[in-house]
């Protein structure tokens, strides 16, 4: 008898584990939207005064960010009756993940994500006669290859800054101004244990970038488009690096923040934002552009194509593009603001000076995250670089 | 004489009454009624997104946009079989999951002797409200204390300067430490239950057939807890192979959830195909702990 039951058990137990198999197999199905899509969503209203009015009865909106994009959220509630909720996202491939689980309404993507959203169609044109602000930013961001397709505009931008090299004064050279310190032999010596560096396969293009100035005959001149050859020399270069690395920061801005602010890091790469933070704290650092140049990123607030709260993702995207928004975020994260109105309102009479948000010589030497791709991103159909996947395999192998 | 009937009259046929008689006459019925929520939950919920993980393991993703291309493909495998790095970084955090255990095991064994047979029940119900407080804290205030100690400012560094030592705690040492620390509630109180189940009945006769305390400790006292140490040894194994949070806080080394957990973004099938391997290293596991009568202790 209780063999009996016993066997009937498994056998009922095998059962479901099919039936559960083949439900999910069966739900398997169904992607993100399809690309070049037009910019009406579902449910979004046609004129300024529906979407204030759609707006107050959606009552939220779900953003995907950078850490400290989101500002001055109370005053946006009040103003249109949605409440902000905000996930901060590590990297850009962390970024895309979040947004087509479908969850968020919106997404703050640098130059690496935006290019791949806008081609599966994750993300939606943008109606500019629906964004008053837009007509105030910089005509120098609008209409780039990683905020627009085919002329049409993706998103509204919301500001642009560089990579730095940021190192603790007490510790290194103050007059330091190449990447040298943080690539060649004997300082990789003298800073051992101490490097702290971006993980994320993107940082290649920084790899990439100090080849570019140190071995010309590469011929490396866009450091996210790299031939076969250029991208193994960069991918040595690293491995090179890998053991004199003490951390290796995961966008997780905190655990660089107190590495540093404890000394167990001395130099490496950061954002900004970090940057602030720890001159805040009183702690002695020192973050500047080298003289080789830098990779850097420009971001776009961009609406998903199937979005929950269209209306208030519309509202949010005016108000980040607003003056006092844009103001409030350039000094808060250490960016240069894209709607030239805000360098009235800094607290900083300077900030838009320090942080060259006028001045586009400045950025011509700081190389923009963009998506690594097999045609090169160019029109010349010799050449073929090493693609997104393959780079995102190479950094497991880097970091062994 | 009339008749007094006492007998009450029948029920009133209500549906509530009907289904009730209905589930008393199929015993089967109710137990399956009762099981289904929870077993629809392991196999639906839990079985079911564990096999739609690991089906994408056969698919792959397009090199741009990195969707999901749902076209069948070993090449996933071919890659974690092939490239080293995978191979390192699997052994790298088997290693430590071994070494984990036998730290936990150590620490556990003292704590948890003392607990079940020596101290006081007012003392043995302190130490076990202390043992079990940890696992009220969060994961990640855990995580970041362990980098404050560990760090060259930290108390370990502090500790050590009068001797001249200085100890480089964001290491793998580091980490084995702050798994150990994290890790032992779930050592000590398997033991401490697998302890307490002996009878002091068995300790008194093997002293009268003349055992001393270490030779009753070698040959009765460790062979009948010795389940229960595989019993926790199960948590502090599985738990330490599939940590991603602790390794990116505390050492620069890849393990296999941190490998999986960057991949999982973007390389979907890659990560679910290397998530094969701790499966199958927890399968082998557990069925060792089996044939070691661990799942009776636990």
């Amino acid at each position: 008898m209780k063999g009996r039951t016993a066997r009937g058990a498994r056998w009922a137990a095998l059962g479901l584990v099919v039936a559960a198999l083949s439900v999910v197999a069966a739900g398997c199905g169904g992607g993100g939207g399809e690309a070049g899509g037009e910019w009406q969503i579902e449910g979004l209203g046609s004129s300024l005064e529906e979407i204030q009015d759609l707006a107050r009865e959606e009552g939220q909106v779900n953003l995907v960010q950078w850490p400290g994009y989101s500002v001055l959220t109370d005053k946006f509630t009040s103003e249109t009756g949605c409440k902000v909720n905000t996930k901060d996202g590590a990297s850009s491939d962390d970024m895309i993940s979040l947004i087509q689980t479908g969850a968020y309404d919106g997404v703050s993507a640098s130059g690496n994500a935006s290019v791949r959203l806008m081609t599966t169609g994750d993300v939606a044109p943008v109606n500019t006669d629906l964004i008053p602000n837009f007509a105030d930013i910089q005509e120098g961001i609008k209409n780039k290859d990683y905020n627009s397709l085919d002329g049409q505009p993706y998103g509204v931008p919301h500001g642009r800054g560089p990579n730095y090299l940021m190192f603790r004064t007490d510790v290194v050279p103050e007059d330091t101004d190449s990447w040298g310190v943080i690539w060649e032999d004997d300082q990789l010596e003298r800073y051992k244990g101490k490097i702290s560096i971006y993980d994320d396969s993107i940082f290649i293009a920084d790899a990439a970038l100090w080849l570019m100035a140190t071995q010309p005959e590469l011929g490396i001149e866009n450091p996210y488009q790299l031939t076969r050859e250029q991208f193994d020399a960069a991918v040595a270069l690293l491995k090179k690096q890998a053991p004199y690395v003490g951390e290796y920061w995961p966008g997780d801005v905190v655990k660089q923040i107190q590495s540093y602010t404890s000394g167990d890091s001395v130099v490496g790469t950061t954002w900004p934002y970090q940057y602030l933070q720890l001159l805040n704290a009183k702690v002695p650092v020192k973050a500047i552009k080298p003289k080789e140049g830098t990779t850097g990123w420009s971001d776009t607030w961009m609406i998903y194509s199937k979005a929950q709260n269209p209306n208030c993702m519309y509202l949010w995207m005016n108000h980040m593009a607003s003056p006092e928004a844009q103001a409030t975020v350039a000094e808060g994260f250490g960016e240069a603001p894209v709607n030239l109105k805000a360098c009235a309102l800094t607290k900083n009479p300077n900030h838009c000076e320090d942080f060259h948000a006028e001045d586009e010589s400045w950025w011509e030497d700081v190389y923009y995250w963009t998506t690594p791709s097999a045609d090169c991103g160019d029109d010349d159909d010799a050449t073929t670089c090493v693609t997104q996947a393959d780079w995102k395999a190479a950094w497991t192998e880097i970091r062994g | 004489m009339t008749s007094i009937s006492f007998a009450e009259p029948p029920p009133r046929q209500s549906p509530g009454r009907r289904l009730s008689t209905f589930l008393y006459r199929h015993p089967r019925l109710r137990l399956l009624a009762l099981l289904a929520l929870p077993v629809g939950w392991l196999g639906l919920v839990y079985l079911g997104s564990l096999a739609v993980l690991l089906l994408s393991a056969f698919w792959k993703t397009d090199p741009f946009t990195a969707q999901l291309v749902r076209e069948l493909t070993l090449d996933n495998f071919r890659r974690i079989i092939e490239t080293p790095v995978y191979r390192d970084v699997a052994w790298r955090t088997v290693r430590m999951a071994v070494l984990v255990t036998i730290a936990c095991a150590l620490l556990a064994f003292p704590l948890a002797y003392y607990m079940a047979r020596v101290a006081s029940p007012r003392t043995r119900n302190l130490l076990v409200v202390a043992v079990l407080m940890p696992l009220w804290a969060s994961y990640l205030v855990k995580a970041y204390a362990w980098r404050t100690i560990l760090s060259a400012e930290g108390a370990i560094n502090w500790a050590l300067d009068p001797l001249g030592l200085t100890f480089n705690g964001y290491s793998n040492t580091g980490l084995w430490l702050v798994f150990t620390y994290l890790w032992l509630p779930y050592m000590v109180l398997p033991i401490y239950a697998g302890l307490e189940r002996i009878p002091a009945s068995l300790l008194e006769a093997s002293a009268d057939l003349g055992g001393r305390s270490l030779r009753t400790f070698a040959y009765v006292t460790l062979p009948l807890v010795f389940p229960a140490v595989v019993a926790g040894s199960i948590f502090t194994f599985s738990l330490t192979l599939g940590d991603y949070i602790a390794p990116t806080l505390i050492s620069s080394d890849q393990f296999v959830g941190t490998v999986i957990y960057r991949e999982y973004g973007t390389a979907l099938p890659v990560a679910a195909a290397y998530a094969l391997v701790p499966i199958a290293v927890i399968v082998g596991y557990l069925l060792v702990a089996r044939k070691l009568k661990a799942f009776e202790s636990l």
